[in-house]
C-alpha cells in the first residue's frame, strides 16, 4: 500500500519481519543499505523478464562485479576483498538478493561461489592465478559438477571415471542438473581416479569448451533465469595440471562447501519467506471480500500470524547459527537441521501467501507465484531435507 | 580543488511519519534514517568532479547527532575524502547550520560548496542561500546542471518554466536540484574502505554558534485526508459548482 505520494504505508514489511538481530552493527546496516539500493536499481525491475528469458544478461555480471558482490569473501590478489567481511554480511547478502523473489537470478550470478571455493583452498598456485580473476571480475563464470544421473547426495559411489594417460586424464562419463552449465566457462568436476568409495574421487577443472563435452539443457519447475544442464563427457583429454588439490583426495574439498551453502540457502530462503508474507499481508490489508477486508476475517489473519511465528523462530535460529560459525564453530547439526527449518518454513509460507491471493497468487509476474515455484530446489539442493536430518541424527549419536 | 559537501541525516524517504499526539513534532522513534536525497545528489556531484580530476578533496560535514556520522560514512563510502561531524542534539535551524557551515568553511577553505536544496524533513530550502549570504559569495541555486572550469562555475538552474544558466566567480555556493544526476550505490568495498576515513568531531560552540532554537512550532498535524470527488451530470451543473463552490470562476 501506498499513499498519495508512494510512501509506503504498511506496517508488515520485509524489514519488519526481520526479528532484530544482537549481531547487526553499523557496517551491516550500511552494507543492507547499498545492497537494498543496487538490487531496486540493477536487479529487481528485471527479473520478471530474466525469469522469462531463461537467463541473466553478461553485462550483469560485470555490473555486479563492480558493486562488489562477485568478489566478497575471496582473496584481494585475484580481484576479491575481505576486508571487515563476516558471517552476517554473507546472511544479510543472501537475504538482499532473495528479496525480488527470483532465486534463479541470484543463483547465475553466484554459482562460483561453490565452483571456486575448492580451487582456491587446494588448487595450485597456477591455477588460482588462471581463473579466479576472470571470476571475479564476472568475465567468466565456474560451476561445480557433482551430481550425476545415477545419484546425487551419494557423493563417495560417483561414476565419473578420469584415467590417467601420460600427461593427461581422459574423461568419461555425465553429470546431471548442474547449475550455470549451459553458460559457464569452467567446471569443477567431481571424479574416480581411483577405487571405489570416498577415497577414489578426485576434483578436476575442466574447461567446458573442450572437445568431447556437450551439454545439454534442462528445463525447470522454477529458478528460470539460472541455467540447468547436464553434461557429458565423451573422452574429454584435460592436462594433469587441471588437478585441483591431491589425487584420490578430492572428496574433502567438494565437502569444505557443504556449510557455508547451507547457511546462505537458509538466509535466501527465510527472506524469500519474508517477501510472501509481506506482499499477503499488503493483500490481505486491501482486498475486500464478503464486505470487510481479507485482513478482518479471523482464518486470514492467522495465516499472517503463522506465518510470521515460524519466519521470526528460524530467522532468530538462523543469527545465532551465524554467530557461532563467525566464532569458528561448525555446528553440524544446527546448520543441517537449520537448512531444514528454513525450507519448511519457506515452504510454508509460500503456500499460506497463495491462499491469502487466491487466484492472483498463480497468475505470472510476481514474487509469490515465482517463490512458490523455488520451494523445492531449496528444500532438495544444497543438501535434501532427508540427507540433513540423517546426517544431523548422526552427529547427535543416534 | 577543495569542495565541501554538507549532509543531512534525515527519515528515509519511503517511510512515512506520524504525527506525535501532543502535537509538537512528528515521531522518528525506531525508523531508519538515512542521508538526505538532495544531499545525496550534492555527494555524487562532488565525486563526479573528482574522477574528472577538477576537484582533489571532498570534505562531507554533517551537522546533528552522534547517528549522523553515519550518514557521513554513507558519503565517505560514496567517494567523500574525510568527515567533520559537529556534534549537536536536538532540532538545528537553517540560520545556525548556515553559520556553523560558515565556521567550517573559514577553516577548511574549500572553492566550492555544494548543498542539496533542501533536506525533505523541514523542507526549509534556506541553507544554501542564507551561506551564500553570511559568506558574500555567489549563488548557484537549483542547479539542473554544472560545469567547473578554472575560476568559473557555470550552473544551469531549474527556475519556474524552464532553465536559466548563470555563471559565478569561484569561490562559491551551488544547491542541487533532483535532476542534476542519479547519485550511485556506494559498492560493497567502499563501504568497507570508508571505515578507515577520518571523521573529525567538533561543537558548534567551537565555532561559536549558538544553536537554540529561533522559531517556536505551535502545532504539527497531518495534512487533511483527501475528499472523495463527484460526479456531475451536466456541463451546467459542472460550471455551476466551479462558480459557486470552488470559486475558481
Amino acid at each position: 500500500m501506498a499513499d498519495d505520494a508512494g510512501r509506503r504505508t504498511q506496517t508488515i514489511t520485509f524489514d519488519s519481519l526481520r526479528p532484530p538481530s544482537p549481531f547487526f552493527t553499523d557496517s551491516h546496516h550500511a552494507w543492507r543499505a547499498s545492497l537494498r539500493k543496487f538490487v531496486d536499481r540493477e536487479i529487481a525491475p528485471h527479473v520478471d523478464a530474466w525469469d522469462e528469458a531463461g537467463a541473466v544478461p553478461r553485462e550483469v555480471f560485470k555490473i555486479a562485479a563492480d558493486f562488489g558482490l562477485i568478489g566478497v569473501g575471496y582473496p584481494e590478489q585475484y580481484g576479491g576483498w575481505t576486508e571487515g567481511v563476516d558471517r552476517f554480511h554473507g546472511v544479510i547478502t543472501s537475504e538482499e538478493m532473495a528479496r525480488p523473489g527470483a532465486g534463479g537470478v541470484s543463483a547465475a550470478l553466484m554459482v562460483h561461489g561453490i565452483g571456486l571455493p575448492p580451487i582456491l583452498a587446494i588448487g595450485t598456485e597456477e591455477m588460482k592465478a588462471a581463473i579466479a580473476p576472470a571470476v571475479l571480475s564476472g568475465e567468466k563464470q565456474i560451476s561445480l559438477a557433482i551430481t550425476e544421473p545415477s545419484g546425487g547426495s551419494d557423493v563417495a559411489n560417483l561414476q565419473t571415471r578420469a584415467t590417467r594417460r601420460g600427461d593427461h586424464y581422459v574423461v568419461d562419463g555425465a553429470k546431471m542438473f548442474i547449475t550455470g552449465g549451459m553458460t559457464s566457462h569452467y567446471c569443477t568436476v567431481a571424479v574416480r581416479t581411483g577405487g571405489p568409495g570416498a577415497g577414489g574421487v578426485s576434483l578436476l577443472l575442466i574447461e567446458l569448451d573442450r572437445p568431447g563435452v556437450t551439454r545439454t539443457p534442462l528445463k525447470k519447475q522454477g529458478w528460470w533465469a539460472s541455467d540447468t544442464a547436464a553434461l557429458y563427457f565423451d573422452g574429454v583429454e584435460v592436462p594433469v595440471a587441471n588437478l585441483i588439490g591431491v589425487e584420490n583426495q578430492g572428496f574433502a574439498g567438494v565437502m569444505l562447501n557443504f556449510n557455508g551453502e547451507r547457511l546462505g540457502m537458509a538466509s535466501g530462503a527465510l527472506a524469500s519467506a519474508r517477501a510472501c508474507i509481506e506482499d499477503a499481508a499488503a493483500w490481505a490489508q486491501e482486498r475486500r471480500t464478503f464486505g470487510k477486508r481479507l485482513a478482518d476475517h479471523q482464518v486470514i489473519r492467522h495465516k499472517i500470524a503463522m506465518m510470521v511465528q515460524r519466519v521470526r523462530a528460524s530467522t532468530a535460529w538462523l543469527d545465532l547459527c551465524a554467530w557461532r560459525v563467525q566464532n569458528g564453530e561448525t555446528p553440524v547439526v544446527d546448520l543441517s537441521l537449520l537448512k531444514v527449518q528454513a525450507t519448511e518454513t519457506l515452504e510454508f509460507c509460500a503456500r499460506e501467501a497463495s491462499q491469502i491471493l487466491g487466484g492472483a497468487a498463480y497468475m505470472r509476474g510476481q514474487r509469490i507465484e515465482r517463490i512458490y515455484r523455488e520451494v523445492r530446489v531449496n528444500a532438495i539442493g544444497g543438501g535434501s531435507e532427508e540427507i540433513m536430518r540423517d546426517l544431523a541424527a548422526r552427529q547427535l549419536g543416534v | 580543488m577543495k569542495v565541501l559537501v554538507p549532509v543531512k541525516r534525515v527519515l528515509d524517504y519511503n517511510l512515512k511519519v506520524k504525527v506525535k499526539s501532543d502535537q509538537s513534532g512528528v515521531d522518528l522513534s525506531n525508523l531508519k534514517m538515512a542521508m538526505n536525497p538532495f544531499c545525496e545528489i550534492a555527494v555524487e556531484e562532488a565525486v563526479r568532479l573528482k574522477e574528472k580530476g577538477v576537484v582533489t578533496e571532498i570534505v562531507a560535514v554533517s551537522i546533528g547527532p552522534e547517528q549522523a556520522q553515519e550518514t557521513i560514512r554513507t558519503a565517505l563510502a560514496m567517494g567523500a575524502d574525510r568527515g567533520i561531524l559537529v556534534k549537536v542534539d536536538g532540532d538545528v535551524e537553517p540560520l545556525a547550520v548556515a553559520k556553523i557551515l560558515k565556521g567550517i568553511v573559514e577553516a577548511e577553505s574549500p572553492q566550492l560548496v555544494i548543498l542539496g536544496k533542501q533536506a525533505i524533513d523541514d523542507d526549509a530550502n534556506q541553507t544554501g542561500q542564507m551561506l551564500a549570504a553570511l559568506l558574500g559569495w555567489p549563488q548557484g541555486t537549483f542547479a539542473f546542471k554544472i560545469d567547473v572550469a578554472s575560476d568559473k562555475v557555470t550552473v544551469t538552474r531549474e527556475v519556474d518554466g524552464g532553465l536559466q544558466t548563470v555563471a559565478l566567480n569561484l569561490p562559491a555556493i551551488v544547491t542541487t536540484d533532483l535532476r542534476l544526476n542519479e547519485p550511485r550505490y556506494a559498492s560493497l568495498p567502499n563501504i568497507m574502505k570508508a571505515k578507515k576515513k577520518p571523521i573529525d568531531v567538533k561543537a558548534a560552540a567551537d565555532y561559536g554558534v549558538d544553536t537554540a532554537p529561533r522559531l517556536k512550532v505551535l502545532k504539527v498535524t497531518e495534512p487533511p485526508k483527501r475528499q472523495g470527488g463527484v460526479k456531475v451530470k451536466t456541463v451546467a451543473e459542472l460550471v455551476d459548482k466551479l462558480k459557486n463552490e470552488a470559486g475558481v470562476l
